[in-house]
């Protein structure tokens, strides 16, 4: 029963790609925004805090359409993206890729932020007195503290944007083979007739991927607490 | 090497306004009660905090100065910092940490230099390790030698024994004491133990509330009365400069010149024209109206009563002027006159009918030299 057929495999690899571009794309601003939000003391702190968490609780669907109205051919971000850089984002994987970069982009903020603020700020002042500008205590302390936390939040993001449906779908639609990842060919296998043995073949392996998500993390956190005590 | 610093700061309810200036390299001690303000303005020295007004120098650098907008970045500083809780990189090992700061400055100590300050501190069976794996006494012993090697020009040490258990303490002072007997650094060192200050200290600035109240030598500091945050001490007594006279391995004891009184210790270990430091706290010391005989203290010393205060109290500190002779009785404190305390009951003050100018014993109980306490009779 587990033999996957071609347009499967391409919704698996489809799915994987497109979050793992996601990731790696928000990561170095989830870095930024967590160190800011840990270490930071500006105005307009509480309102930064507020817009990365959105996505959290917004509906995916009117995420979809923020971006649809932001990023769409005939908007004037998109038209300049697009007249400039070539880059278009709607019924393209790379408009998959940003809304689940969007959408996932929390879950990172979150678990760098988190490992950041259990720092002694006094370590930051030890390193000024000893000759570290700015930048320097950046790369030498902020980075090394936060790597526990860009590890479990790049892996939690990874597993989230994995199933993120309502704002592909509408963003960037559902076209096979370039913006049909696992959800949304779950999806379609049920609103075909006769496609519920398709739709029990993807739940499960999206399962599956999930299970392999958190195994994951838990053996990279375990490492990581191991070496922390070595 | 000097350091001029006169700057005014508020901090919450704290009016901060010190000025004082160390034109010689030596430890001074910044002593007052906790909350006098003595890490703020150890800050404001390291460029970790800004004072709304005033000047700092350190050497020939102008390192903050609030009318022409002078206000070098901590970095820039060239200050040692070694902070009460060490403040290590708990994930870099202990050579890391050590080299941290000597990888920042162009201007780094020669090798050999660096060695001998690692060896000083016992800190090269440590490299390897995590800060974690570290005891408290080695923490800090790497969080010296973290300043040290970055070369700086001044080396400020915030409370940095008050963490530590009493062993720990012996471990770590006398590493401070080679610190101001071989490196021309000057050394600003916050503390509110009158201990430390007596065993290290060259001069002491006198904190309270935010408020600079004296600051001198540490032997004309220790010696006055009028003080509020030293004559409150439990601890607190005068530190005399003496010098080795001779020594006796088969009496088990040493002499002591100082300022030609003979004082006795037990044997030091030490050759003749060493100098040392005596400590003498005014709770051990008694006061007799005659020479007495037959009594376990071994420095009995003729002085002159050349000053009474708090005389309402419970105790009352008496201060002593060394000799029976007639410069004593003309209240030579000006005269350089070596002085100590006595703090003793009002009750036997007023038993023994003490007065200005008189002439009576002062028995000592102990004294303590060089930190180490060496009699106790």
């Amino acid at each position: 029963m587990f033999s996957l057929t071609p347009a499967e495999i391409e919704a698996l690899l489809l799915s994987l790609r497109i979050s793992g571009v996601a990731v790696l794309f928000a990561l170095p601003f989830a870095i930024l925004v967590a160190t800011a939000l840990a270490l930071g003391r500006f105005p307009g702190r509480f309102i930064l805090d507020a817009v990365v968490h959105l996505p959290l609780i917004l509906p995916p669907v009117v995420m979809g359409y923020l971006l649809l109205i932001g990023f769409g051919t005939r908007a004037p971000l998109g038209a300049w993206l697009h007249q400039t850089f070539d880059i278009r984002f709607v019924f393209s994987w790379t408009g998959a890729a940003l809304a689940s970069a969007i959408v996932s982009f929390p879950f990172q903020v979150r678990a760098i932020r988190l490992s950041l603020e259990n720092v002694n700020p006094g370590l930051y002042q030890a390193a000024e007195t000893l000759g570290a500008g700015p930048i320097d205590r950046f790369f030498s302390l902020t980075l090394p503290f936060a790597l526990p936390g860009i590890i479990a939040g790049a892996i939690t993001a990874f597993a989230a944007s994995l199933g993120e449906f309502g704002a592909i779908i509408t963003f960037v639609s559902n076209i096979p083979g370039e913006t049909r990842t696992l959800p949304l060919a779950i999806y379609t296998a049920i609103q075909t007739p006769g496609g519920e043995l398709a739709a029990a073949r993807l739940a499960a392996l999206s399962i599956g991927l999930a299970f392999a998500g958190l195994l994951l993390s838990e053996m990279v956190m375990r490492q990581i607490r191991k070496r922390a005590t070595a | 090497m000097s350091i001029g610093v006169n700057i005014q700061h508020k901090i919450g309810n704290l009016a901060l306004d010190v000025e004082f200036h160390i034109l010689e390299p030596g430890i001074t001690a910044l002593f007052g009660p906790s909350g006098s303000g003595k890490t703020s303005l150890i800050n404001i020295i390291a460029g970790l905090e800004h004072p709304n007004r005033g000047h700092i120098q350190i050497g020939d650098h102008v390192v903050f100065d609030h009318t022409h907008r002078i206000n070098l970045p901590a970095r820039r500083r060239r200050i040692g910092y070694v902070f009460q809780d060490a403040r290590l990189f708990p994930h870099k090992t202990v050579s890391k940490n050590l080299y941290f700061g000597a990888r920042r400055n162009p201007a780094k100590l020669p090798r050999e230099e660096q060695t001998a300050i690692l060896e000083m501190l016992g800190i090269l069976p440590l490299m390897g390790r995590r800060p974690t794996a570290l005891s408290g006494g080695e923490k800090q012993r790497v969080a010296l030698g973290r300043a040290l090697l970055s070369n700086p020009d001044i080396l400020l040490l915030d409370e940095p024994l008050s963490a530590l258990d009493h062993a720990r303490k012996q471990e770590i002072l006398p590493h401070f004491e080679w610190l101001r007997d071989h490196r021309k650094i000057p050394i600003l060192y916050v503390t509110h133990a009158i201990d430390e200050v007596a065993r290290l200290a060259d001069y002491m600035v006198v904190m309270e509330q935010g408020k600079t109240l004296a600051s001198g030598s540490v032997f004309e500091m220790l010696g006055r009365t009028d003080l509020p945050p030293l004559a409150g001490q439990f601890d607190a007594g005068t530190v005399l400069p003496a010098r080795i006279a001779s020594r006796d391995p088969q009496a088990e004891v040493s002499f002591l010149d100082c300022a030609g009184q003979r004082i006795v210790v037990p044997y030091l270990g030490r050759p003749a024209s060493d100098r040392v430091r005596l400590h003498i706290r005014a709770r051990d010391v008694m006061i007799a109206r005659t020479a007495p005989v037959g009594i376990s203290a071994n420095n009995i010393i003729p002085v002159t009563i050349s000053g009474i205060s708090n005389e309402d109290g419970e105790t009352v500190d008496v201060t002593l002027c060394f000799g029976h002779d007639a410069d004593a009785s003309l209240l030579a404190t000006t005269s350089g006159r070596p002085t100590i305390h006595a703090r003793i009951t009002n009750w036997s003050a007023k038993r023994l009918k003490l007065g200005l100018h008189q002439k009576v014993f002062a028995v000592i109980k102990s004294v303590t030299v060089d930190g180490q306490l060496s009699d106790h009779s």
